[in-house]
């Protein structure tokens, strides 16, 4: 089957971004960080040169689960947790889709955790992108695998006692291909983030900070403020050193110890600075960037790992035509009459 | 059973039999199943009615000599037409006395019992929990013919020189064992030879040891006083045409290529292992050829997700596991249901609950399959009756479920999945077509698709991603006629539970009306569903045979039932259901029919046999 990403020879319409919005009423809470998320998602499919009917969202369960509704695509809300799975099944039987996966803290990293680790393992040709916003929203307001400890929801009024996950880290963790971060109300940096998921072969998996304004709000102030995220966040460019402040004018290194430290360049040369490297082949960069948390270390934001590997459903395939050639297209009478026959006269 | 013929030419007598039943157990290390197999090959080769009953522990190796380590194969071959692997054996073949302790009871009286001699030594009788070699001590073995052969010590005798290790020579012993029951039932060895030659080609030395032990076992039977007499079964009167041996598994394999194939489509299996559906998964991976794409899933439930995945872009999607995955795969299964998408989920019953019992067959998950999801959920449920009739009813449920936009059940057991039958080849021109649409054009007002805009038939379509104008979503919340767009309201929720289940009931006017084995009306209807079916049918034709009113109706079709099943019911003054569950069709057919059904139920992990059967109809038909 054609690859999703190659364009036909037939001209394509030029579609805008409302060719994308269905007709659906949106229903999440007003000023939520997923109307954001959904204004940048339909402004780059019509820059994809891919053809609507061939692109599909898949969903699990969760505010952020509703988003194929709002899309004009083909779509499937699913159920909780089981999205990357139910998208793994539909890549593998066509390839020929761009295949998409909204998901949440809850949906991906609890209730679908093991779907998730497994789906970026085989490296399945998925874009998955995680609304996190460290709370259970739909179900208003309990505490999430990547709710910070101590944190005071209605099921932990004292304080909840578990150690949260790092998103980035369990992607990592499971060899993912493509790895990046950013932020629901950083329009720019997220839509080149959307793009450079949607342009990768193999799973992408994108942690989106996403700002539950009823229950969990301003979890992400440190990333989103304007003034103050250029003095929490580091935006990551390949090659680069690891720089950042208003004034560029602090870094990140690795001491003697190999651990991330944040220096002043006044008196430290930016060759000294960690640089930054998506293609490195081991993932022990991209790790050491997932684990500097704000606010003891500013925060990557942008592109961790992007390295190429054969995909799923590309070996999939290839290993169905590789048999036919081998064994030719299958014979049902040649298959009943395989092994031990005899006849009765 | 038997009349003794004198056969010219032959050093012992040569007496015709009718039907043998066979049963070879040892440890589960001792190669019992290949024993069992290729005796069953043989026999199918030169004609016989064949019917295999595998019985192996859960653990690969349990501790040898144990009796939980006890591996068994039973076989039935015969000159008639036969539906089970046999009540009572003839030849029992015990390799160890924890084999024998596990086994003896089953062998008749009368009976051929072979033991190997060599393996009665003080620690395995006390592993076995005899205190003193029953071999030689009191009278427990006096009813049988007793042969005690010494067949490691032969084994090893015979494949002296060829510089195996001993280890490796008494690996070999099963092939002598084999080659005395050849020998007692005058099989011809050739397949097997072949099979050795085979399957040990880049082990020579192997492949000759193993030659040698079969050759050894039938020259033992030949020559010693100990066997005066062997017998010989003649082919049976099966339909001509060409056949092969298959189990259960393969045969829902081929049932799945083969409806893929007839719809023109690609096939999707996703599975999880587990015991007994594995080789299904096992079976289908090797037809890729064929266009086929298997996933082994992280779990049970990534199996039936990717399944509805797959299905959602327009693969004929399969799953197939038993109890406990099946239990774990109902959300899925209601997800499939409210989003009316078609799919296939094969059934393995086994033993439950929980872990139960892996590797014994039961028919316990009938509510499971029928109720198990939240919500009013239905779907249409076949069974299949025997390993071969696992190929017809994979195609059925797949053509039921494109068809009518459902997911069905497919529900067979341990024992019709791992047991074989000689199995007619089929002609591919006989088989029902299978049609499968993907619309292209929009079928709304104007330009819009509705994704639940439904047929006569209640069917909605089936437009698959790819499809330019007919983008749509599809999810398990709620939603409404005709668009599909979410919808809370309640009286649409009604309507919409109240279609889904008019739309399976709907599948009775495509199935066909029940049929009934002897009269069509009388005293006794036993009705039964799966594997049972054999020792069903025999059963009452045995009562039949004794003029005794009575009738089988073995149901393959569950949910919906067969429009006539409800008037067939009414023609009989008493109806028995055997099962081997507490009595779930029972439940059911007394809920629908109000019929006073009795149940025979057994749940002892194994199937019923013929006497039990024709026992419990005679009490319930009561003196005559």
């Amino acid at each position: 089957m054609p690859d999703a990403m190659s364009t036909s020879d037939v001209e394509l319409p030029v579609l805008t971004p409302k060719d994308f919005a269905s007709d659906q009423e949106i229903r999440w809470c007003p000023r939520c960080g997923d109307y954001s998320i959904l204004a940048q998602m339909k402004k780059i499919l019509p820059t994809l040169g891919i053809p609507r009917e061939k692109i599909v969202f898949i969903s699990g369960i969760g505010c952020s689960s509703r988003f194929p509704y709002y899309m004009n695509t083909y779509g499937f809300h699913t159920i909780h947790g089981r999205a990357p799975a139910v998208a793994t099944g539909l890549k593998v039987a066509r390839p020929d889709l761009q295949v998409w996966v909204v998901t949440g803290d809850g949906d991906g990293l609890s209730i679908g955790g093991n779907h998730l680790m497994h789906a970026i393992r085989r490296n399945v040709d998925l874009k998955i992108i995680m609304f996190n916003n460290q709370i259970y929203g739909l179900t208003k307001g309990q505490y999430s695998p990547t709710s910070p400890l101590g944190k005071r929801t209605k099921s932990s009024p004292y304080g909840s006692l578990d150690y949260p996950l790092s998103p980035l880290s369990v992607a990592i963790g499971s060899d993912a291909t493509f790895v990046a971060r950013s932020v629901d109300v950083d329009i720019k940096h997220l839509t080149m983030v959307l793009e450079r998921a949607a342009a990768h072969k193999g799973t992408a998996f994108v942690e989106v900070y996403q700002d539950c304004n009823v229950f969990n709000s301003g979890a992400f102030e440190f990333a989103s403020k304007k003034n103050e995220k250029v003095n929490n966040c580091i935006y990551l460019e390949d090659g680069k050193p690891l720089v950042f402040g208003a004034n560029l004018d602090k870094g990140v290194r690795l001491n003697g110890k190999g651990e991330a430290e944040v220096v002043s360049l006044n008196g430290v040369k930016q060759d000294d600075l960690l640089f930054h490297n998506e293609a490195a082949k081991e993932p022990a960069h991209a790790f050491k960037l997932a684990r500097m948390r704000w606010p003891e270390m500013p925060e990557a934001m942008g592109v961790f790992r992007c390295i190429q590997k054969k995909s799923y459903d590309q070996e999939v395939d290839e290993q169905v035509e590789e048999t036919i050639a081998k064994y030719g297209e299958g014979d049902l009478e040649a298959l009943f009459n395989s092994g031990d026959t005899w006849e009765v006269t | 059973m038997s009349t003794a013929t004198e056969t010219e030419g032959q050093a012992k007598d040569l007496q015709e039999l009718e039907s043998v039943v066979i049963r070879f157990c040892g440890d589960s290390g001792d190669g019992m199943q290949l024993a069992g197999t290729q005796f069953t090959n043989v026999s199918a080769a030169f004609g016989n009615d064949v019917s295999t009953l595998p019985d192996f522990p859960a653990e690969i190796r349990a501790p040898a000599g144990s009796l939980a380590g006890v591996s068994g194969f039973q076989l039935c071959f015969s000159s008639s037409d036969i539906y089970t692997p046999g009540d009572e054996v003839d030849t029992l073949v015990a390799m160890n006395p924890a084999a024998l302790k596990t086994n003896v009871k089953d062998l008749k009286r009368g009976g051929t019992l072979i033991v190997n001699d060599d393996a009665f030594d003080k620690s395995n009788l006390q592993k076995a929990h005899y205190d003193d070699n029953p071999l030689d001590v009191g009278d427990s073995l006096a009813g049988y013919h007793l042969h005690r052969v010494p067949m490691t010590r032969l084994t090893r005798d015979a494949v002296e020189g060829l510089g195996l290790s001993q280890r490796e020579a008494d690996r070999c012993k099963n092939f002598f064992a084999l080659g005395l029951v050849y020998w007692l039932y005058d099989r011809d060895p050739k397949p097997t030879e072949e099979w050795i030659q085979t399957k040990f080609s880049k082990h020579p030395s192997i492949a000759e040891a193993n030659l040698r032990a079969l050759k050894a076992g039938q020259n033992y039977g030949d020559a010693t006083e100990s066997f005066a007499v062997h017998y010989k079964v003649a082919p049976a009167d099966l339909p001509p045409g060409m056949y092969r041996k298959i189990t259960g598994n393969e045969a829902v394999a081929f049932g799945l290529v083969t409806a893929a194939k007839l719809a023109k489509q690609e096939l999707f299996y996703g599975g999880y292992p587990i015991t007994p559906a594995s080789d299904i998964l096992h079976e289908l991976s090797k037809l890729k050829h064929f266009g086929v794409r298997t996933f082994q899933a992280e779990d049970e439930i990534a199996a039936i997700t990717s399944v509805i995945g797959a299905a959602f872009g327009g693969a004929l999607a399969v799953t197939a596991s038993s109890g406990p995955g099946i239990a774990l795969k109902g959300e899925g299964i209601g997800l499939a249901v409210m989003t009316e998408l078609p799919l296939v989920i094969v059934n393995v019953q086994r033993g439950g609950p929980s872990t139960g019992l892996p590797t014994k067959t039961e028919q316990s998950d009938l509510f499971l399959s029928y109720f198990g999801r939240n919500g009013d959920c239905p779907l249409p449920l076949l069974a299949a009756q025997s390993p071969g009739d696992c190929f017809e009813m994979a195609q059925e449920a797949m053509r039921i479920a494109v068809e009518h936009m459902t997911p069905v059940f497919l529900l067979t057991d341990g024992y019709i999945a791992n047991g074989a039958e000689p199995w007619p080849i089929p002609n591919l021109a006989d088989l029902k077509p299978i049609q499968v649409t993907h619309p292209t054009e929009p079928n709304g007002n104007g330009d819009g698709y509705l994704p639940y805009l439904r047929d006569e038939r209640l069917v909605r379509p089936w437009a698959v991603p790819g499809t330019p104008g007919l983008e749509h979503r599809l999810g398990g919340i709620e939603k409404s006629d005709g668009t599909g767009n979410v919808d809370y309201d309640p009286q649409n929720h009604q309507h919409m539970v109240e279609t889904r289940q008019r739309k399976i009931d709907l599948i009775a006017d495509d199935i066909p009306e029940q049929e009934v084995f002897g009269p069509d009306q009388g005293e006794l209807l036993v009705v039964s569903w799966g594997g049972p079916f054999g020792a069903v049918r025999t059963a009452v034709d045995h009562c039949l045979k004794e003029g005794k009113s009575v009738a089988h109706c073995h149901l393959r079709y569950i949910n919906p039932f067969p429009r006539n099943l409800g008037d067939l019911l009414g023609r009989y003054r008493k109806v028995l259901v055997p099962e081997l569950n507490m009595g779930q069709l029972r439940m059911i057919l007394r809920g629908k029919y109000l019929v006073d059904a009795v149940g025979y139920n057994k749940i002892q992990g194994k199937p019923f046999l013929v006497s039990e059967v024709v026992a419990r109809i005679k009490k319930m038909l009561g003196p005559t």
